[in-house]
C-alpha cells in the first residue's frame, strides 16, 4: 500500500485553452496539516480539484488513498471545501447539515458535534444567506468534516476571519491530523504557512519548494517564509 | 440509488420551496385565478370555455414546474452545490427521483386546487374524473420539470433561464391543439406538432375532459407523454457531470 495520502505524478490540465498545470509531481503524507502556498492564480484551485476528481485532467495520474482520484469509493472518504461555500442559502445552518448527513448517512449526532467545531451553535437555526462570508464558509466547512472524512482537501478555509477563530481552526485542523486524517489546504497568506507540518509552495503551475516549514527555512536561508517564498521563486 | 438519499433529496427541496412563500402563492393561487379569468372573458361563451378550461388546469403544472426546476437547477450549478453533491455518494437518479417526487407533490396540490375551484366554482365541466385531470397535470408537471432540468443546462444566468419559458412553452401550446385544431393547421405545423411532448399532453387532458372514457386513445397519449418524461430525464441526468473543466 501507498504509504503517501496523495500521489500526483506528471499531472497536466488545461483550463480555458490554456495550460494551468503544465506536468506538477507531488506526494501528500498521510497524517500530517499539509499547506499549498501559492499566489493567487498560481494553480492551487485546479490542482485541488484534480485531487478531488472534479476536475477534467489532460494527461498524468492522481492517487489518493491508493485509489485513482474520483473512483466512487473515495466519495465518503475525501472531504472537499471550494473556496466559494457550496451550500444551500435558503436553509438554516442545521438544515443543511442534516441534509448532507442524511447523504453520508451519520448519525444525527455528529451534525450537533461539527456545529459545535466550527463555533456556530449560536447561528445554528439562522437561514445561511443572513449569515456573513465568514459564517457561511464554516457552514460549507461543516459539511465537509459531518462524514469525519480521511482525506480533507480544504480550499481557502480560513479567509476572512477571526483571527482567535482562525487559531482554533488550524487547532482543529492539527487534532484531525492526529486523529490519523489528512489534511491539505490552501491558502495564499505565508502567516498561515508556519502552521503546517509540510509545505508545497506553488508558483505559476510548478511546485517550487515542498518540504516542512524549518527545512524551507534553512534551505533558502532567509528570516521568513514570505522571503524564502521569494527566493525560491525568483531561483526558479 | 438508494431510498435513504432520494427522500432526503425531497425533503430538502419542499423545505426550500416552503422558505420562498411568495413563489409557493404564486404557484397555488395564479392558475385558479388565471382560470377565473377566461371564464369571464369568455362569458356566454360556455362551450369555449368547457373546451380550453379542462387542459388549462392539467397544463398550468407543466409551465410552473418547468420555470420552478430550471432556477433551481441553475443556482444548484452556479452555487457550487450540485459540485458538491456529485463528490457525494449520491447517485444522479437520487438526485432526480428527489426533484421529481418534490414538486410532482407540489403538482398534485397546485392542481387539486384548480381542478376546485374550476369544476366547484366556476362551473367547468368534464365529461371524465376529476381525478384523472389531477393524474394528467401530474404527469405534465413531471414532463416540464424534466424538460427544465434538461434546459438549465444551457443557461449560465437566469435572465437566460428565464427566456426558455416562452422560447419553449409558448410554441408548442401554439402547435398543441389548444387554441386551433390540429387538422386546420399546414401540413409542415402539423409534422412539428407530431413530434412536440405538449401536443400528447393536450390530447390527453382533452379527452379526458371532453370524452371522458379510460379507452386506448387516452393510454397512447399518456404512454407517449411518459417516454418523453424519461427522453427528458435521460438528457438532463447527462448534464450533470461529476467532472467538469
Amino acid at each position: 500500500m501507498n504509504a503517501a495520502a496523495i500521489a500526483v505524478d506528471a499531472l497536466r490540465v488545461r483550463r480555458g485553452g490554456k495550460p494551468v498545470l503544465p506536468g506538477v509531481s507531488l506526494e501528500v503524507r498521510r497524517g500530517v496539516v499539509t499547506g499549498l502556498l501559492g499566489p493567487s492564480g498560481s494553480g492551487k484551485t485546479t490542482l485541488m480539484r484534480a485531487i478531488v476528481g472534479v476536475q477534467i485532467v489532460e494527461a498524468g495520474t492522481v492517487n489518493v488513498l491508493g485509489l485513482p482520484a474520483g473512483a466512487p469509493e473515495l466519495r465518503r472518504r475525501v472531504g472537499y471545501v471550494t473556496q466559494a461555500p457550496s451550500v444551500y442559502g435558503d436553509l438554516t445552518v442545521r438544515e443543511n447539515l442534516r441534509y448532507f448527513a442524511r447523504i453520508l448517512d451519520v448519525p444525527t449526532a455528529q451534525i450537533e458535534h461539527t456545529i459545535a467545531v466550527v463555533d456556530l451553535e449560536r447561528q445554528a437555526d439562522q437561514v445561511v444567506h443572513t449569515l456573513s462570508g465568514g459564517e457561511r464558509s464554516r457552514v460549507s466547512l461543516a459539511t465537509a468534516l459531518l462524514g469525519e472524512p480521511d482525506l480533507l482537501v480544504l480550499d481557502e478555509p480560513t479567509v476572512g476571519l477571526d483571527p482567535v477563530l482562525r487559531r482554533d481552526l488550524w487547532a482543529t485542523f492539527h487534532r484531525l491530523a492526529a486523529e490519523g486524517a489528512t489534511l491539505l489546504v490552501s491558502s495564499h497568506v505565508m502567516d498561515e504557512a508556519a502552521r503546517c507540518d509540510e509545505l508545497l509552495l506553488m508558483r505559476d503551475g510548478r511546485i517550487v519548494a515542498a518540504a516542512p516549514p524549518a527545512a524551507i527555512l534553512e534551505q533558502t536561508g532567509a528570516g521568513d517564509l514570505e522571503s524564502a517564498f521569494l527566493a525560491l521563486a525568483e531561483a526558479h | 440509488m438508494t431510498p435513504r438519499i432520494t427522500l432526503a433529496t425531497a425533503a430538502r427541496v419542499l423545505l426550500q420551496l416552503r422558505r420562498d412563500r411568495r413563489t409557493l402563492w404564486l404557484v397555488f393561487v395564479v392558475p385558479p385565478v388565471l382560470l377565473a379569468l377566461f371564464r369571464y372573458v369568455f362569458d356566454g361563451q360556455d362551450a369555449v370555455f368547457d373546451r380550453i378550461g379542462g387542459p388549462l388546469v392539467g397544463l398550468f403544472p407543466f409551465i410552473s414546474m418547468f420555470l420552478v426546476t430550471s432556477i433551481a437547477m441553475l443556482r444548484e450549478r452556479t452555487t457550487g452545490t450540485l459540485e458538491r453533491l456529485m463528490s457525494l455518494p449520491l447517485a444522479k437518479a437520487d438526485l432526480l427521483a428527489g426533484y421529481a417526487l418534490a414538486f410532482g407533490l407540489v403538482a398534485a396540490l397546485q392542481a387539486t386546487i384548480t381542478s376546485t375551484v374550476a369544476f366547484g366554482l366556476l362551473g367547468l365541466d368534464s365529461a371524465g374524473p376529476v381525478w384523472l385531470v389531477i393524474g394528467l397535470a401530474v404527469a405534465n408537471a413531471l414532463l416540464g420539470m424534466a424538460l427544465g432540468l434538461f434546459l438549465s443546462a444551457f443557461a449560465t444566468t437566469e435572465f437566460q433561464a428565464v427566456q426558455f419559458m416562452p422560447a419553449i412553452v409558448i410554441p408548442q401550446i401554439l402547435l398543441g391543439g389548444l387554441l386551433t385544431p390540429r387538422e386546420q393547421m399546414a401540413e409542415p405545423l402539423q409534422w412539428l406538432s407530431d413530434v412536440l411532448p405538449l401536443t400528447y399532453a393536450y390530447e390527453a387532458l382533452a379527452h379526458a375532459t371532453q370524452d371522458g372514457s379510460l379507452d386506448a386513445d387516452l393510454a397512447v397519449n399518456v404512454a407517449v407523454v411518459a417516454a418523453y418524461v424519461l427522453v427528458a430525464l435521460a438528457l438532463g441526468a447527462a448534464t450533470l457531470r461529476r467532472r467538469t473543466a
